[in-house]
């Protein structure tokens, strides 16, 4: 680390104060843009703008009680969530917010974002298993299998960019984005991306794990209080973490016109990307567990392949 | 660096031996990923960051995921458990034993023969991974391949259901 100690933690401090509070905001902001986007009103009575609801329902969380089953596996079921923040936090490590607002640049950074989002299943898994409930159970399963499928192309489709830049490095990889932004070059992994982040996160459309209306809650059916606080704030940082990833990689990271400074690029793009995934929870039904599992291994597996060898095709042809 | 590297040793031993220890199932594969992780930090020491990545994301992150998903579809119980300690009985355990100990002797006397090898920091990155893989290993590479498709193939076989069409008056089965 070439920073001095004390900028080198501000950095930390700094991005974990800033990503927690983000992940709280996001409840409110979710909850807005849904009321908005389907005709209704939302939380608006405490505070401005309903604002206050975020305080509302931390404390909320924060003081209901926190309860273990009898039935439950007690390590693991207290573990379980504690995974999820654990990954999800870990994964910001390598994200560039601007220059120099890095914790750090690590020669692997995409391979690290993409062990930490792997480790992520296990929360699901275990959640669901330690809860000992045969709804969890389910949840679990659904998740697990929906997770590993996605977490393949995933990858696969970050190879493209990988191999457009030369590098594993975030910060390399959004500098070689100077002339061209790779959501261009890369359209089809930019989408395939960007559907295996909304399955990574399972967020609606593909909440599949948690599907109240068959499930209850899925894996976190037998979850209260902060237990539970724990895997909604890491569903929210999924999305940020996921948000975050697409801009660096397709969308130039930091980069932008001159007139604003480079971290409000970075944010104003993550932004809209949050608002994409929140409308995308607005608009779109739930596909069934097989449907799913079908979409994933023959239309985008398939997609990922050939986008991968034409990209090599062509990287080798400039050569 | 070599404190790390020894740490991370004892980590991945210790866990494995909870491993083979552990009677309940799921807390067994729990401290299989935290010997996959410290294996992962092995590499790491040693200057291989790639397949340090490369271990947490398939073994830790993929494989054992999968293995969770069948333990979990097999539903074990007590009886289960019973079960496995009549088979684990001490006389089976001579035949591994006496094979693991002329392993062990072999290890020590190539430990104390050579001199000990020293940890060079030299990275290896994914390109050199790559050009080894695709060079000189050419042949593994291709045999792992066939294996794999193999293992897809008999997946398949194994998976394949007769389609059954459910009506109120026939009830017939096509393939």
């Amino acid at each position: 680390m070439e920073e001095s100690a004390p900028n080198y933690l501000l950095i930390i401090g700094g991005v974990l104060f800033v990503l927690l509070n983000v992940a709280a905001g996001m409840i409110w902001v979710e909850r807005r843009m849904l009321a908005l986007w389907q005709d209704r009103y939302g939380p608006n009575r405490a505070g401005p703008f309903g604002l206050f609801i975020v305080v509302a329902d931390s404390l909320k969380l924060f003081f209901k009680e926190d309860w273990i089953p009898p039935f439950a596996d007690k390590i693991v079921f207290v573990l379980a969530p504690t995974i999820v923040l654990i990954s999800v936090l870990m994964s910001f490590v390598v994200i560039p917010f601007a220059p120099g607002i890095i914790v750090v640049d690590l020669n692997i950074g995409v391979l690290f974002f993409l062990a930490m989002s792997s480790m992520g299943a296990y929360s699901i898994i275990l959640g669901g298993w330690a809860s000992n409930n045969k709804y969890s159970l389910l949840g679990a399963m659904r998740g697990a299998a929906q997770m590993i499928s996605y977490e393949v192309f995933m990858g696969l489709a970050l190879m493209g960019v990988v191999l457009l830049s030369g590098s594993f490095s975030l910060v390399d990889i959004v500098e070689s984005q100077r002339g061209l932004w790779f959501f261009i070059p890369q359209i089809i992994g930019f989408v395939i991306f960007f559907i295996a982040g909304v399955a990574e996160t399972h967020r609606l459309p593909f909440d599949i794990p948690e599907a109240e209306s068959e499930l209850i809650a899925g894996f976190h059916s037998e979850y209260s209080g902060m237990k539970f606080g724990m895997f909604f704030i890491g569903e929210y940082l999924g999305i940020t973490l996921i948000s975050c990833m697409v801009v660096t990689l397709y969308f130039g990271g930091w980069l932008g016109p001159d007139f604003l400074p480079p971290i409000v690029w970075f944010i104003l793009k993550v932004g809209a990307f949050l608002m994409i995934f929140i409308l995308l929870r607005a608009s779109l039904p739930r596909p069934r567990y097989d449907q799913l599992m079908e979409y994933g291994w023959k239309i985008l597996l398939p997609l990922t392949l050939v986008n991968l060898m034409v990209t090599a095709a062509i990287v080798l042809m400039n050569e | 660096m070599e404190l790390t590297f020894y740490v991370a040793s004892a980590i991945a031993i210790l866990a494995t031996i909870m491993v083979i220890t552990n009677y309940n199932m799921i807390h067994a594969l729990l401290y299989l990923v935290v010997s996959f992780l410290a294996v992962a930090v092995v590499f790491f020491t040693l200057g291989a960051p790639f397949m340090a990545a490369l271990e947490v994301i398939i073994y830790a992150g993929a494989i054992v995921v999968l293995i969770i998903f069948v333990i979990m579809m097999l539903n074990l119980t007590n009886e289960d458990v019973q079960q496995e300690k009549t088979w684990l009985r001490p006389k089976t355990w001579i035949g591994p034993a006496l094979l693991s100990l002329v392993l062990l002797a072999e290890l020590a006397y190539l430990v104390i023969a050579e001199d000990m090898p020293t940890i060079n920091n030299q990275p290896v990155d994914a390109r050199e991974v790559g050009l080894a893989l695709y060079g000189p290993y050419l042949l593994g590479v291709q045999l792992c391949g066939m294996l794999l498709m193999a293992g897809i193939v008999g997946a398949y076989h194994l998976g394949r259901q007769k389609k059954k069409v459910v009506h109120r008056f026939l009830e017939r089965s096509e393939i």
